[in-house]
């Protein structure tokens, strides 16, 4: 579904992905772990298309197509979602309208029929009730006055409703509670855990790896991937930390 | 009289050939709304012009103007108003230009008589080598105690070649007031656009649909809500 081969990028004139290569399946969960600075959220941003993060080296290809060649909003239609680490606060615009623009968006850009009002808010009211989110708060404006939970939770009912073929999700782990932590687990498991679905966990920490069982592990170190395996590299890296790894 | 100048201070950012060429100009409008009355008035300034209104808003009376400044090489929007004892007026004004436009509102405010209040909440949009202006002075009367008037003025510039002017400007000869301004100048937050792409919205929706959180707030109540959002949707898609 996913293949990243040498991908070198800049954020201003600084390299921070070196050669990284990576390759997800469609059914797959891969979770990127890595000490701080080594470029994971990089990875996250560049994959997205966020403006300045420039690659100079390298290619993606998403189900066959160059992900590189699309603008941030196509590839989103092409199935792509970023679970941001810090999901940015809107004021003014209401997340239900938000998402049923982006959603509809979306569908035009495949192809399909728009969802109506009534279609979209019973999607909207299905995920947020599964997340445990109040309906009165998927109404006011996107993520402002939420706590950090709050945010992330949020992230995923978008997720659930925008329902796409890959997830990268930046350290949705952070900043919740054990509750919190389990709830958005679930949804992750719920909504992408699929045969024709991958998701792409970067985190720090192998506690969201216990509710979201990976199916492999790599490491993350200055910009390249230095070691891949299975599940048990987590609880290796949980233990003997990234140092030991990363040399 | 003649023509106004840039030193002028309420024509200093003027487009002064137009106004020079739309010289002498009539009279201005005049609205007197009587002790405990309402007045409520909807202007949608599509086609560049110059308006001047006077208004005194008379004892426990109110006024609500909602003003969409968006049209003509030119326009203008000039508002005197006085109020009496315990009286309310409230300016909601949107202004949203793009090419070599040049779109002011400017403000006088009086208080003349005891405990009225007033609310000024301003939004501009500018894009290309546009000029928009706010000018508003609050004038106080020295036994005009218990005044209570806001001034809120916010400008998006979508371009770097775009200008916004903004001065309010308080003259307060009573000593039991409360006069609030405040005002700001920015640019959308490109954060916020590449969130909002990243869930699917293109670039021109993502822009729109920040820009019409900007804006909509200032319209919330007006007479002809709806009318005003749509004309200023329109305004912002032709702009982004």
């Amino acid at each position: 579904m996913l293949q990243i081969t040498n991908l070198h990028a800049n954020v201003g004139d600084k390299p921070i992905l070196k050669g990284l290569t990576l390759s997800l399946n469609a059914g797959e969960i891969h979770a990127i772990m890595g000490p701080n600075g080594a470029g994971k959220s990089t990875l996250g941003y560049v994959l997205s298309g966020r403006p300045g993060y420039e690659v100079t080296e390298g290619e993606v290809t998403f189900n066959g197509q160059n992900l590189l060649d699309l603008e941030p909003h196509e590839r989103a239609a092409a199935g792509l979602f970023l679970g941001f680490q810090y999901p940015v606060e809107i004021p003014g615009v209401s997340n239900v309208q938000f998402l049923r623009e982006a959603l509809n968006a979306q569908r035009k850009n495949r192809g399909e029929a728009p969802l109506s009002g009534a279609e979209f808010l019973k999607v909207a009211r299905e995920q947020a009730t599964a997340l445990g989110m109040d309906m009165e708060m998927l109404k006011r404006p996107v993520n402002v006055g939420f706590s950090g939970g709050e945010k992330k939770r949020n992230e995923m009912v978008q997720m659930g409703i925008i329902d796409p073929a890959l997830a990268i999700l930046d350290e949705t782990d952070s900043g919740l509670d054990i509750d919190a932590l389990r709830i958005v687990g679930d949804g992750i498991n719920r909504i992408m855990r699929k045969p024709d679905k991958a998701v792409l966990l970067i985190t720090h920490y192998q506690r969201l790896l216990d509710y979201v069982k990976p199916d492999f592990v790599h490491v993350l170190a200055d910009g390249r991937i230095t070691r891949s395996g299975g599940p048990e590299l987590a609880l290796e890296l949980e233990r003997d930390g990234y140092k030991e790894l990363a040399a | 009289m003649p023509a106004p100048t840039r030193h002028d201070e309420a024509w200093r950012y003027s487009d002064i050939a137009a106004v020079a060429a739309a010289w002498p100009l009539p009279a201005p409008e005049n609205i007197i709304v009587p002790a405990g009355g309402h007045y409520a008035r909807t202007i949608v300034q599509d086609s560049g012009a110059i308006h001047q209104i006077d208004i005194a808003i008379g004892k426990g009376a109110t006024a609500a103007i909602h003003v969409l400044n968006i049209g003509g090489e030119y326009g203008r929007i000039e508002l005197n108003v006085t109020l009496h004892e315990g009286a309310d007026f409230k300016l909601g004004g949107v202004q949203i230009g793009g090419n070599a436009q040049t779109l002011e509102i400017i403000t006088t405010v009086t208080h003349a008589e005891p405990k009225a209040t007033s609310s000024q909440i301003v939004r501009s949009v500018l894009a290309g080598t546009a000029i928009g202006t706010y000018l508003g002075k609050v004038a106080v009367a020295r036994n005009a105690q218990l005044t209570d008037s806001v001034q809120s003025v916010k400008a998006m510039l979508l371009d770097r070649s775009a200008t916004a002017n903004a001065k309010p400007e308080l003259e307060i000869y009573a000593d039991d007031v409360k006069c609030a301004h405040g005002c700001a100048i920015g640019e959308l937050d490109p954060m916020g656009l590449f969130y909002l792409q990243a869930r699917g919205l293109s670039p021109a929706d993502a822009k729109k649909l920040m820009l019409q959180a900007f804006v909509a707030g200032v319209f919330e109540g007006a007479e002809h809500e709806e009318m005003l959002i749509e004309a200023a949707l329109q305004k912002l898609g032709e702009l982004v």
